[in-house]
């Protein structure tokens, strides 16, 4: 192989790589704030793309997005409080059953909606066919757009997290629930929050993404997998570290077309998937301290 | 469970079925039994699924893929042809014992292929090694990780029918021989041999049943209670939790594949959708409806459901049901459908309003 086509391959790495971390970190959202896994984050990658792409014929593009990403919020509002928020102390197997259960129910609303074709918003800028080339590597400008969206989120979450009071009180949740509720922090308002939030990042990340990858009532889950692979790579609840492990990931799967036929790719992942959750469910990152407090 | 239940119960079942049969053939719908059949083949998956997530705890969102394995390859075995191997040392061995034999195929070609019998068994043996080598590492998983690594494996199994030639890719594997039992009977889609067919099915369900209450009725019951009750507890009075839980999901496997086995003769072909992880999402759904630790529930959930479905009652709405059914049961009736305790709905429910004021 040249060294031009072992760059092309790293740019589509790290262009799924980022999109897997922006999944990976909704994921994170919530399992920090309620030790749940959503198991419907796909669904919302999904619905945020779907509702762009609807909204686009009416409205300009930015718009659309907005647009897209505040529908996606409310009904991950919706979602929170209307099937987890009156639960008292649910089991771990009930909210794993209810989560799938809501999966199957959007991807099958989406399918009565939008049918089972297939869409895509157009390029933010230029089109599929124009492309920067840098030092003969080509790059499609929606790949910096993905990129720069996906680092732009991350460091503004990273802020809300760390210097927001409602971030501050998110934390505090997650580290301990019963404590903060101990200093006035409505834990319930919280995990609603976390649902919107994480619903927001998974829209924001179908909308930049399906210019180039497309999308379609039921390519929400193996997004989820693919997130939910690197959550447990970086170790879950960790959200930096699903960047790296989301950059990994996506650079491994990219390299991996060499290896096997592309019909494959999916069965790379989940097996990395399989094998990390044999070998050190704590993730990379995660250390053994933290693997103790955690229910496996 | 005293014995005089347990015998009531079985004798209730066998004789539902003798009336289902007798009221098809009263009413004059008697191809309702085809249906019927496949709903019992998907029965035998439902029960040892009932057996791992009621009974053991543990959750599998990847029972469809042994299904699919067990389906697999014995149409795979059942219909590949060997005649190029002919010469082979352990080919002349296998037609010897009748383990291959030759047969006629669509277009009146003599084909060399195993023997149905020859080729369930391997399917079961290979079920077998995947499920100990699937689940020892899988089963040391608990809650999410458990879901995930089951759900991973059942998209791997779908993956890899879906992308290999060999299994027919998108279209799937036909033509697939019956499957002969004793005194010319077999196994296949015939409509002369349809009430036989039903019967076959639902004594293979009848005998696992018998089986399954005998086992959860004995010191392996217990110990499968006490796991899915306290885990750690159970390990410290002496339980071998590791091995029962592996066991337990052998077994669970080996009926899921079992079942893909017969019905994939029944139907005279499989295809990919077998494997999809909307089938193994039914399966959890059916056992949730069931009542989780209620084989009794599952088995019957599973009959109703499974023909609604395959008779094609929910039309395009049809995984749409599943997934509200899962949400439904497991917000208002986490024990299932036929425990539903009214009385204990309306009391915690005036409880609570009475606790709000």
């Amino acid at each position: 192989m040249n060294t031009q086509l072992f760059f092309q391959y790293f740019v589509a790495g790290v262009t799924y790589g980022a999109i897997y971390a922006i999944v990976a970190i909704g994921f994170n959202i919530i399992y920090n704030t309620t030790g749940i896994i959503n198991f419907a984050q796909g669904e919302f990658v999904m619905l945020g793309a779907m509702t762009a792409v609807t909204l686009n014929n009416f409205i300009p593009l930015p718009v659309a997005i907005i647009l897209a990403v505040i529908i996606t919020i409310i009904i991950g509002a919706l979602i929170e409080i209307l099937f987890i928020r009156w639960l008292v102390s649910p089991s771990v197997l009930r909210m794993i059953i209810i989560t799938i259960g809501l999966s199957i129910v959007i991807r099958e609303v989406a399918l009565h909606i939008w049918g089972d074709g297939i869409y895509a918003l157009p390029y933010f800028t230029g089109t599929a066919l124009k492309t920067l080339s840098v030092g003969g590597v080509f790059i499609s400008p929606q790949i910096l757009w993905v990129l720069g969206i996906c680092s732009i989120t991350v460091i503004i979450l990273n802020l809300y997290f760390k210097y927001t009071l409602m971030g501050r009180k998110m934390r505090a949740c997650a580290s301990n629930r019963s404590a903060a509720r101990l200093c006035g922090i409505n834990a319930k308002n919280m995990v609603t929050l976390s649902f919107m939030l994480s619903a927001g990042i998974g829209a924001i990340a179908g909308c930049i993404v399906s210019p180039i990858t497309y999308v379609q009532y039921d390519s929400g889950t193996p997004l989820a997998i693919k997130g939910f692979t690197v959550a447990i790579f970086g170790g879950l609840g960790n959200s930096m570290a699903a960047v790296v492990a989301g950059l990994i990931l996506g650079i491994l799967e990219s390299f991996s077309i060499w290896l096997m036929p592309t019909a494959f790719k999916d069965v790379i992942s989940i097996s990395i998937l399989l094998f990390i959750l044999f070998v050190k469910p704590s993730g990379i990152f995660g250390n053994k301290e933290a693997l103790n407090l955690k229910e496996f | 469970m005293n014995t005089k239940k347990k015998y009531i119960q079985l004798s209730l079942f066998l004789s539902i079925i003798i009336f289902i049969q007798l009221l098809t053939y009263f009413t004059g719908c008697e191809y309702h039994l085809t249906q019927l059949t496949m709903s019992a083949y998907y029965c035998l998956l439902i029960i040892g699924l009932c057996l791992l997530m009621g009974y053991a705890g543990q959750i599998s969102i990847g029972h469809a893929g042994f299904f699919a394995i067990g389906g697999y390859i014995s149409a795979f075995l059942t219909t590949y042809d060997l005649s190029q191997y002919k010469d082979k040392t352990i080919l002349i061995l296998f037609s010897k014992i009748g383990a291959a034999l030759f047969r006629q195929d669509l277009y009146g070609g003599k084909v060399l292929n195993f023997h149905p019998w020859a080729a369930a068994l391997i399917a079961i043996i290979l079920t077998i090694i995947i499920a100990i080598l699937i689940g020892s590492p899988v089963l040391k998983l608990k809650g999410h990780y458990l879901a995930m690594a089951t759900l991973g494996f059942g998209i791997i199994v779908y993956r890899i029918v879906l992308g290999t030639e060999k299994f027919g890719a998108a279209d799937g594997i036909s033509d697939i021989p019956p499957f002969p039992l004793l005194f010319g009977i077999e196994v296949n889609g015939k409509p002369v041999m349809r009430v036989w067919n039903y019967y076959i099915s639902w004594s293979i369900v009848f005998i696992t049943m018998t089986f399954l209450i005998n086992l959860i009725n004995s010191r392996v019951g217990r110990a499968l209670y006490a796991i899915h009750g306290a885990e750690d507890a159970s390990r410290a009075m002496g339980v071998d939790t590791r091995e029962y839980k592996l066991k337990t999901f052998v077994l669970s496997a080996v009926l899921a594949s079992v079942g893909g086995i017969f019905l994939t003769h029944y139907n005279g072909g499989i295809g990919p959708s077998e494997a999809s992880v909307i089938k193994s999402v039914k399966y959890v759904a059916i056992v949730a409806i069931g009542g989780m630790a209620n084989l009794w529930g599952s088995l019957v959930m599973g009959l109703i459901l499974n023909f609604l479905s395959l008779r094609g009652y929910f039309g395009t709405y049809d995984d749409a049901v599943f997934g509200a059914i899962l949400i439904i049961i497991m917000l208002f009736a986490p024990e299932g459908l036929l425990k539903v305790k009214l009385f204990d709905f309306i009391k915690y429910v005036s409880f609570r309003s009475k606790k709000s004021v």
